[in-house]
C-alpha cells in the first residue's frame, strides 16, 4: 500500500468514526427524549399538566375575588377493578384560594390492588396555573379487598391566570383523573396473597 | 479535501482491470460497488413486485363496497375458516406490509443502495466506496430484514396472523394491542433495515468527503452526489431515533417497561413524536436522490448545464435541515395548542420555498434548451408534474385547521402517493432508463420505454387522482369497506391500478428485451448533454475503474 493510500485509509476511518458517533449520539438523544419530554410537560404545563407546589409556596398566594368553577372528572381503566368517583362533581372557588376536593375509590375485587392515577386539566392552557399542594395522584395507592378510601386533592388556581391574555377568559377548569392498575402492583398483589 | 494525488500508477497488485471473480464470490461476497448496486436494484425490483401485488389485493377489495375477498384470503392464509375480525386484521396486515415494503425495501434500496452505490463513486471519480466490505454488510442485512417482515405474516399478531399496526407502529396498538410474535418480528426487521441504512450512510459520507477526484471541490460535485450526501446525513440523524423508539416498543412489549404505557407513567403520544422525528426526514430521504437524478436527466436532454447549480445544491441542504423541525404536522389531531399548530403549519410551508427553487430551476434548465424527449426525460418530466401536484396538496394539508378535517382521509393517501408513488417511483424509472445501458452495456427499446411511460402515467393518475375526491368527501383511510356514496370513484381508482399494471408488465418486457436483444451501448450514448464522469467510461464500466484518478479542471 502506498503512502497516499494509507493516508486516505486513515482519513476514511476517522470520517467513519465521526459519522458513527453522530449516529450513536442521536440514539442517545432518542432515549433522552423520554425524561426531557416529561420535564417539558411539567415546566410548561403542556397538555394540561398541572403544577406541584409545597405548602410554604402556597402560603404566599393571595386569594382574589374572581370566582372559578372547577369540575371533577374520574375514569377507571378497565383492567382495574375499582370504582372511583368525586364526592361532588363541581365546586366554585375564588382564584388564589385553597380548596380541597375529595375523590372516593373502592376496591370491588377480592384481592388487594395497587392503582396509580394520571391527571390533567382542560382547557390545557390552564395547566400552568393549576397548582396542587397535596394529591393522592403523587403516589401509588393500595386498596385491600372491598376497602373504600377518601382521597383528597389540595389545590388552588394561581392568580397569574388572570394576567395571561391566553387564559384570562377561562371561567371553568376541569380536573380529570384516570386510575390504572399499577405495573408494579402485580408484585404487591403476589405479596398480599401470600400473607 | 484535495490532498489525493494521482497515484494510480503505484498500484502494486497489477491485475487486469476487468478480471471478475467467480459467480458465488462475485455476487454473494461482493465488495464491488457496481455489483452491490446491481444487487440492491434486483432486491428493490423483487420487493416492488411483492409490495405492488399487495396494493393490487387492496384495490381489488376496495373496487366495490362491502367485503368481497378478504375473508377468503384470510382463510387461505390461516388454513382454517377465518372470522370477520381476522379478515379485517388481514387488511391491517396488508396496509402495514405495503407501506413498510415500499418505503424500506423498495424506494430506499433502489435510490440509495442501487443508484447511490452505482453512481456516486463513478461521478466523483473514485475507484470504489470507502468501505467495500461494510457495503456488503449493508446489503446482506437488508435480506434477513425483508425475510423477517415477510415471515411475520405467518405468525400470530393479535387478532389474526401478521403485524397489523400500520407502518407507523403506533403504541398502544403495537404494544398491548397486538399480542404474539408478529409485531416483534416486524420491529426487528426495522432494526436490521435501519442498521443497514446507517452503515450505508456512514459509507457514503466518508466516500464523498474523502475520495473525490483531484480538483473536484464540493461546489463542483454533481447534484446527484450532493443529493446522496444530504440523504446520508438525514439517515444518520433520523434513523437512530427510530431505532430508540422501536426498541422502547420492544421492551414495552416484552420486558415490562412503560415508555408508552400511561399505567406506568408513560405517554403514547411520545412515541408519535419520536416516530415522526424520524418519519418526516424519511420522506425526504425517499425523494432527495430522485431530485438529484432528475437534475442530471433534465440537463442531459436539454443539452444545457443545470440552471442555478449552487441554488439547487443548497435547496436540498435547506430541505434536509427544515425537514427536521416540522414533524408534528403529522400529529395535528393529537390535541396540540393553537400556538404549536401555528408554528408547525408555518414551518411546514417554509419547505415549499426550497422545493419551489428546485422546480423553477428545472423549468429554467429546459427553457431555451435543445430538448429531446427520450424515455428518461419523459419520466423526469412526469416526475416534475406529479411531484408538483403532490406538493400543492401538501401545502393544503400543512394547514393545521384544514388538517383537522382531512386527517386520515384518502386526501392524505392521494397526497403522499403523488409525491412518493408518482414522485419517487417516476424518478426511479427515470434514473433506471437513463443509466440502464450504462449499467448493462445494452440499449433498451425506446418504443417500449415510451409505451411503459404513457400507460403507467395514465394508470397512476386514474388510480390516485380520484382519491383526492374521496378524501374531500370524508372517506377515511385504512378501512376495507365504505358506504355506497364512495363507490364511484373507488371503482375508477381500482381500474387505474390495472392500467398501471399493464405499464409494469411492459417494463419487464423491455427489461427482457434489453438483455436478450438490446444493441450494444457506447460509452456516452446520450451525447453532449451528458457531462458527468460516468460518461467518460465504457458501458458497462470496467470492473475496476479510475485506477488513474481523473482530474477535474
Amino acid at each position: 500500500m502506498s503512502v497516499a493510500q494509507a493516508q486516505l485509509s486513515d482519513k476514511n476511518v476517522r470520517s467513519a468514526m465521526m459519522a458513527g458517533m453522530f449516529a450513536l449520539a442521536m440514539l442517545g438523544m432518542g432515549y433522552a427524549a423520554v425524561p426531557l419530554y416529561e420535564i417539558f410537560c411539567r415546566v410548561t404545563g403542556y397538555g394540561g399538566t398541572t403544577q406541584r407546589v409545597d405548602a410554604a409556596q402556597a402560603a404566599t398566594v393571595q386569594a382574589t375575588t374572581k370566582p372559578m368553577s372547577i369540575r371533577f372528572d374520574s375514569n377507571v381503566n378497565s383492567a382495574l377493578p375499582w370504582s372511583f368517583k368525586p364526592e361532588q362533581a363541581t365546586d366554585r372557588v375564588s382564584v388564589g384560594a385553597r380548596d380541597m376536593a375529595i375523590y372516593i375509590a373502592k376496591n370491588e375485587s377480592s384481592e388487594p390492588v395497587v392503582g396509580t392515577a394520571t391527571f390533567n386539566v382542560t382547557p390545557v392552557l390552564a395547566g400552568k396555573y393549576f397548582h396542587k399542594i397535596q394529591c393522592f395522584c403523587f403516589t401509588e395507592q393500595l386498596l385491600k379487598p372491598g376497602q373504600q378510601m377518601r382521597m383528597p386533592v389540595l389545590y388552588y388556581v394561581d392568580p397569574a391566570i388572570l394576567e395571561d391574555p391566553e387564559t384570562k377568559d377561562i371561567e371553568e377548569i376541569t380536573l380529570s383523573y384516570t386510575f390504572y392498575r399499577s405495573k408494579d402492583g402485580q408484585a404487591v398483589d403476589q405479596a398480599g396473597n401470600d400473607s | 479535501m484535495t490532498t489525493i494525488t494521482a497515484d494510480g500508477q503505484i498500484d502494486d497488485h497489477a491485475h487486469d482491470a476487468d478480471h471478475k471473480p467467480a459467480f458465488f464470490q462475485r455476487w454473494f461476497m461482493s465488495t464491488n460497488h457496481k455489483d452491490i448496486g446491481t444487487l440492491y436494484l434486483l432486491f428493490a425490483i423483487i420487493a416492488g413486485i411483492i409490495g405492488g401485488a399487495m396494493s393490487g389485493l387492496m384495490r381489488m377489495e376496495l373496487a366495490e363496497p362491502g367485503i368481497q375477498y378478504l375473508q377468503t384470503w384470510a382463510s387461505i392464509s390461516n388454513g382454517t375458516e377465518a372470522s370477520m375480525d381476522q379478515a379485517y386484521h388481514l387488511w391491517n396486515v396488508l396496509i402495514t406490509a405495503h407501506g413498510l415494503i415500499m418505503v424500506f425495501f423498495m424506494v430506499m434500496p433502489a435510490m440509495i443502495g442501487g443508484f447511490g452505490n452505482w453512481f456516486v463513486p463513478l461521478m466523483i471519480g473514485a475507484p470504489d466506496m470507502a468501505f467495500p466490505r461494510m457495503n456488503n454488510i449493508s446489503f446482506w442485512l437488508l435480506v434477513p430484514a425483508f425475510l423477517l417482515l415477510l415471515g411475520s405474516a405467518f405468525v400470530p399478531g393479535g387478532t389474526g396472523m401478521g403485524a397489523g399496526t400500520g407502518w407507523t407502529v403506533y403504541a398502544p396498538l403495537a404494544t398491548s394491542g397486538s399480542v404474539g410474535p408478529a409485531v416483534d418480528m416486524a420491529i426487528l426487521s426495522l432494526h436490521l433495515a435501519g442498521a443497514s441504512s446507517i452503515l450505508g450512510a456512514v459509507n457514503f459520507i466518508t466516500t464523498i468527503f474523502n475520495m473525490r477526484a483531484p480538483g473536484m471541490t464540493l461546489h463542483k460535485m454533481p447534484l446527484f452526489v450532493w443529493s446522496v450526501l444530504v440523504t446520508a446525513f438525514l439517515l444518520l440523524l433520523s434513523l437512530p431515533v427510530l431505532a430508540a423508539a422501536i426498541t422502547m416498543l420492544l421492551t414495552d412489549r416484552n420486558f415490562g417497561t412503560a415508555f408508552f404505557d400511561a399505567a406506568g407513567g408513560g405517554d403514547p403520544v411520545l412515541y408519535q413524536h419520536l416516530f415522526w422525528f424520524f418519519g418526516h426526514p424519511e420522506v425526504y430521504i425517499m425523494i432527495l436522490p430522485g431530485f438529484g437524478m432528475v437534475s442530471h436527466i433534465v440537463a442531459t436532454f436539454s443539452r444545457k448545464p443545470v440552471f442555478g447549480y449552487l441554488g439547487m445544491a443548497y435547496a436540498m441542504v435547506a430541505i434536509g435541515v427544515v425537514g427536521f423541525v416540522v414533524w408534528a404536522h403529522h400529529m395535528f389531531t393529537t390535541g396540540m395548542s393553537v400556538n404549536v399548530k401555528m408554528y408547525f403549519t408555518a414551518a411546514t410551508m417554509v419547505i415549499a420555498v426550497p422545493t419551489g427553487i428546485k422546480i423553477f430551476s428545472w423549468i429554467a434548465t429546459m427553457w431555451g434548451g435543445s430538448m429531446t424527449f427520450k424515455t428518461p426525460m419523459m419520466w423526469a418530466l412526469g416526475f416534475i408534474f406529479m411531484f408538483t401536484v403532490g406538493g400543492v396538496t401538501g401545502v393544503v394539508l400543512a394547514n393545521g385547521g384544514i388538517d383537522d378535517n382531512l386527517h386520515d382521509t384518502y386526501y392524505v393517501v392521494a397526497h403522499f402517493h403523488y409525491v412518493l408513488s408518482l414522485g419517487a417511483v417516476f424518478s426511479i424509472f427515470a434514473g433506471f432508463y437513463y443509466w440502464l445501458p450504462k449499467m448493462s452495456g445494452r440499449m433498451y427499446s425506446e418504443l417500449l420505454g415510451q409505451l411503459h411511460f404513457w400507460i403507467f402515467f395514465i394508470g397512476v393518475n386514474v388510480l390516485f387522482f380520484p382519491q383526492h375526491f374521496l378524501g374531500q368527501q370524508g372517506m377515511p383511510r385504512r378501512y376495507p369497506d365504505y358506504p355506497d356514496a364512495y363507490a364511484y370513484w373507488n371503482q375508477i381508482s381500482s381500474l387505474g391500478y390495472w392500467i398501471m399494471l399493464v405499464g409494469v408488465a411492459i417494463f419487464f418486457v423491455n427489461l427482457a428485451y434489453t438483455f436478450l436483444a438490446g444493441r450494444k451501448a457506447e460509452g456516452n450514448y446520450w451525447g453532449e448533454g451528458a457531462t458527468t464522469l460516468e460518461w467518460t467510461l465504457t458501458s458497462p464500466p470496467p470492473f475496476h475503474q479510475f485506477e488513474t484518478l481523473p482530474r477535474i479542471k
